[in-house]
């Protein structure tokens, strides 16, 4: 049966194209997840969606009414549009992560849609990982029920900034306001405790359509926007834009003498040419010569961008380094503490190996203690001593290497993971780093500490960076320095008329190099020795040379 | 700077998912369908890699039954941005006459596009295979993992897939087997006409619509390419102007009546047409849920 097009749908304004090409360019991008339990109608939602948006064709919809299998009694079953795998098609539930697109007037959209059975969770978080928006079905007729929770909770967990809480069947209940606002109350102080971001709570009936595309006419005591309005105009928030730059390197870019280039994605952050940067691990300085793409370089990149960085300097860096804004430097640890949801049939097994890729970088990781697991039903925390699939615990993980992260909840990029078994090459886990954890030193036998020390190893237990501070030809100053240097705890020597070969040999070493010879100074100094002191100590802190004490019980991870 | 258009953003995604295949695998390879998907595949590539040439070849599956404009179209355009390209044809069965009139398109696909297309794989010892495919094209395609696992057979388990989150992807396989690589995941039919004009992509003529020789069915235009389509008695070609919306082989690929010859146009026809693409590609509708067979199977 062919598909019933309400007629009023069809009026176009005077199309004109060149408007049309403008417009399109300028829609942003809103990615969102989908979370109920399996009889919460989640598939009929998006097909409805869809179908109201007009972003189904016709065939399609001539293809979902002759499909063999026609669960509802209407005319088009709309979740058809959706379910996609025969498996499922036959078990009438959606098994797997299914990602659809539409797009209206204002903005581009793309729908995590992900299932509500309780066994897959792992599909939620997948989901979830990459949503601004998360859309929580609550079955009217059901009330708040444990999924519910469930799923407002992985959604926080995975950092998605927006929620909103769609309470389905209206249209079963008679509209009833009582009820909705039952819900509401219920699940607003449910979220706050989990410190969730404000959600926009609504009424709806994705089988009749109210407050999905348009504006309900059943509902005179609900005048909030419709489901379609909300989402066109809930501000993406580009938190990237305003954290501090970080760029893992995905690859060294080489293709002749001539070039050397860093090719990869901003993670967050904005990045301009001549910023002062800071490569990890190596701990070496440098500044942005130029950002590079196939369309020219550009004055300004901005996460999430994928370009290739120039530096003024030769750096030793490779795949699976960061290069990091010099102000504002990421956490370093081997050892951390991360929520894991574990997302493998083979449970989480202490005495194993895992191998753990964080942005481009892929190490050996054990889990050396199970701080709790997350109960997913009452969400307390248990005491475990494995992780199953479809679970969620607290972990704490050491890492052969250090990595360089920031907290999930500040960057989701740099503060996630996941954890493969290097037996079946199996996605095993899915983490989100919480803090680094200071190395119990004491227990630790000196002896694990093997091959040679890291420049990050050198920054930590020194608190600064290696650098050479040019003074010009002022031996004074220099001894001025190096005591004020020396009583802040940095390794500092003082380098008088010696080539530069001897700089670069102390810099290795992690110190901080101050050289007097007849040449200009780095800086325009005062005469005055101590104030000059004082003006380069400063300078030093704020180019990020000098390392905050505070930050600096990160390092201890190492 | 304004808030980065959508464009731009699937553009540092796809971006980003080659040059991680290119900097985790040993030898990657990158399928080219001479298509509108593949180019802008290959405009990425130029992107992901420069200043550097592309890190990969390409491979062409030739069923011998592809358009002529299409083929002069991939030798040229692949020669000007100095490509490697690798051409693979299952000359078994061609020798064998395969044809889709003779056969049955399920069996012709099998032989020409599927076996071929793993036979070739296997030939260069490719461990990762980039391709075009879209999740909006086909209801299978939207469960596909953008790295998608292929065991040694090169067939795929919607079941048994691994998990992806955020932009980590999982890469290691063993020995024999390998991953399925789709960097246009997340890019539906207009993203793809909107980037080829904002980025003035070459594309194969025969999207742009002209006067063509056709057999009219009903709704569906066939071209006269290949001397086996059989006509019906009293059947005669007629000059239809008309192009094509997708590009596959001749004998299984229809025409649409169309007006459209630029770029501008045919975004214009899209946004007023009901029709989705695949539409005219025999193939996808000769059994319920026949793409989700095929790539089962091994087929892209």
């Amino acid at each position: 049966m062919a598909a019933a097009v309400d007629p009023t749908l069809n009026f176009e304004p005077v199309f004109e194209i060149e408007d049309f090409l403008a417009q399109e360019q300028a829609k942003d991008l809103l990615r969102f997840t989908t979370a109920g339990s399996v009889d919460d109608g989640k598939s009929t939602l998006i097909g409805r969606l869809l179908f109201d948006s007009q972003n189904v064709y016709e065939d399609q919809i001539k293809a979902v009414t002759q499909a063999s299998v026609n669960r509802s009694a209407g005319p088009i079953d709309f979740s058809l549009l959706t379910d996609g795998l025969r498996a499922e098609r036959e078990q009438g539930i959606t098994i797997d992560v299914a990602y659809r697109y539409f797009a209206t007037a204002r903005r581009k959209f793309i729908i995590a849609d992900t299932p509500g059975h309780e066994q897959y969770t792992r599909n939620m978080a997948t989901g979830a990982s990459t949503a601004d928006l998360a859309i929580i079905l609550i079955d009217a007729r059901n009330g708040v029920l444990p999924q519910s929770r469930r799923h407002a909770y992985i959604a926080n967990l995975l950092g998605i900034p927006n929620f909103i809480i769609a309470v389905n069947k209206m249209d079963v209940l008679d509209y009833d306001e009582e009820t909705f606002r039952a819900i509401e109350a219920e699940f607003t102080e449910f979220l706050s405790n989990l410190n969730a971001p404000d959600a926009y709570f609504l009424p709806i009936s994705a089988l009749a359509g109210d407050n999905v595309v348009r504006r309900s006419r059943h509902m005179h005591w609900f005048n909030g926007p419709s489901l379609l309005e909300h989402l066109e105009t809930v501000p993406v928030y580009n938190r990237t834009r305003s954290t501090p730059f970080r760029f893992p390197v995905q690859r060294v870019v080489r293709p002749d003498q001539t070039f050397r280039g860093y090719a990869g994605q901003l993670a967050s952050g904005v990045v301009r040419p001549g910023d002062a940067i800071l490569a990890f691990p190596s701990g070496q300085r440098s500044r942005v010569k130029s950002i590079e793409t196939f369309d020219g370089p550009l004055f300004e990149a901005v996460a999430p961008l994928s370009v290739t960085l120039t530096l003024e300097d030769e750096l030793d860096i490779s795949r699976g380094d960061v290069i990091a804004s010099a102000q504002q430097v990421p956490e370093v640890a081997r050892q951390f503490e991360a929520s894991v949801v574990w997302l493998n049939d083979r449970p989480l097994d202490l005495a194993r190996t895992y191998l753990l890729k964080h942005t481009t970088q892929t190490v050996t990781a054990e889990v050396k203690s199970i701080r709790h697991r997350v109960n997913i039903t009452s969400l307390e925390h248990e005491a475990a001593d494995n992780l199953e699939m479809n679970s969620i615990g607290v972990l704490h993980l050491e890492t052969s290497r250090p990595i360089y992260f920031d907290p999930y909840l500040q960057n989701r990029i740099t503060g996630s993971f996941i954890l493969i078994d290097p037996e079946t090459n199996a996605t095993a886990g899915a983490g989100m780093i919480r803090s680094a954890i200071a190395a119990e030193r004491d227990k630790r036998p000196i002896a694990k500490k093997q091959g040679r020390v890291t420049p990050a190893e050198r920054i930590a237990r020194h608190g600064h960076t290696a650098a050479t501070v040019s003074l010009g030809p002022r031996p004074q100053l220099a001894a001025v320095l190096e005591r004020k240097l020396f009583e802040t705890g940095s390794a500092v020597a003082i380098v008088e008329n010696a080539d530069l070969t001897i700089c670069a040999v102390l810099e290795r070493a992690g110190l901080l190099v101050l050289r007097v010879a007849n040449e200009r100074a780095d800086w325009d100094l005062p005469e005055d020795d101590e104030q000059a002191a004082n003006q380069i100590m400063a300078s030093l802190r704020d180019s990020g040379v000098l390392m905050p004490r505070e930050e600096l019980i990160w390092g201890e991870g190492i | 700077m304004s808030q980065l258009g959508h464009l731009r953003l699937l553009e540092a995604e796809s971006i980003h998912i080659m040059r991680e295949v290119a900097a985790e695998f040993q030898r990657p390879v990158m399928l080219y369908s001479i298509g509108k998907d593949s180019s802008v595949l290959l405009r990425l590539a130029q992107k992901a890699f420069y200043p550097g040439p592309i890190l990969f070849p390409l491979l062409h599956i030739d069923t011998t039954y592809k358009f002529r404009e299409m083929i002069e179209f991939r030798d040229s355009y692949t020669r000007k941005i100095g490509a490697k390209l690798i051409v693979h044809t299952n000359q078994e069965a061609i020798d064998d006459g395969a044809n889709p009139f003779r056969l049955g398109t399920q069996r012709c696909c099998g032989l020409l596009k599927t076996k071929a297309l793993l036979d070739g794989l296997r030939a260069g010892g490719f461990d990762a295979a980039i391709g075009g495919a879209r999740r909006d094209e086909e209801k299978s395609r939207a469960k596909e993992r953008i790295f998608s696992f292929r065991d040694s057979k090169g067939q795929w388990d919607p079941k048994n897939q691994r998990p992806e989150l955020w932009n980590v992807f999982n890469t290691r396989i063993d020995p024999g087997e390998s991953l399925r690589v789709f960097p246009l995941s997340n890019w539906t039919e207009m993203d793809v006409w909107q980037y080829i004009h904002v980025e003035k992509i070459p594309i194969v003529p025969m999207y742009f619509a002209k006067d063509r020789e056709m057999l009219v069915r009903g709704d569906t235009l066939i071209p006269l390419e290949q001397p086996f389509i059989p006509c019906l008695p009293g059947e005669r070609p007629q000059l239809v102007r008309c192009r094509m919306r997708s590009l596959g082989c001749s004998p299984c690929t229809g025409a649409i009546r169309s007006d459209a010859d630029t770029v501008p146009k045919i975004i214009e026809e899209l946004v007023s047409f009901r029709r989705s693409e695949r539409e005219n590609r025999v193939i996808d509708h000769d059994q319920e849920g026949s793409m989700e067979i095929k790539k089962r199977e091994g087929y892209f």
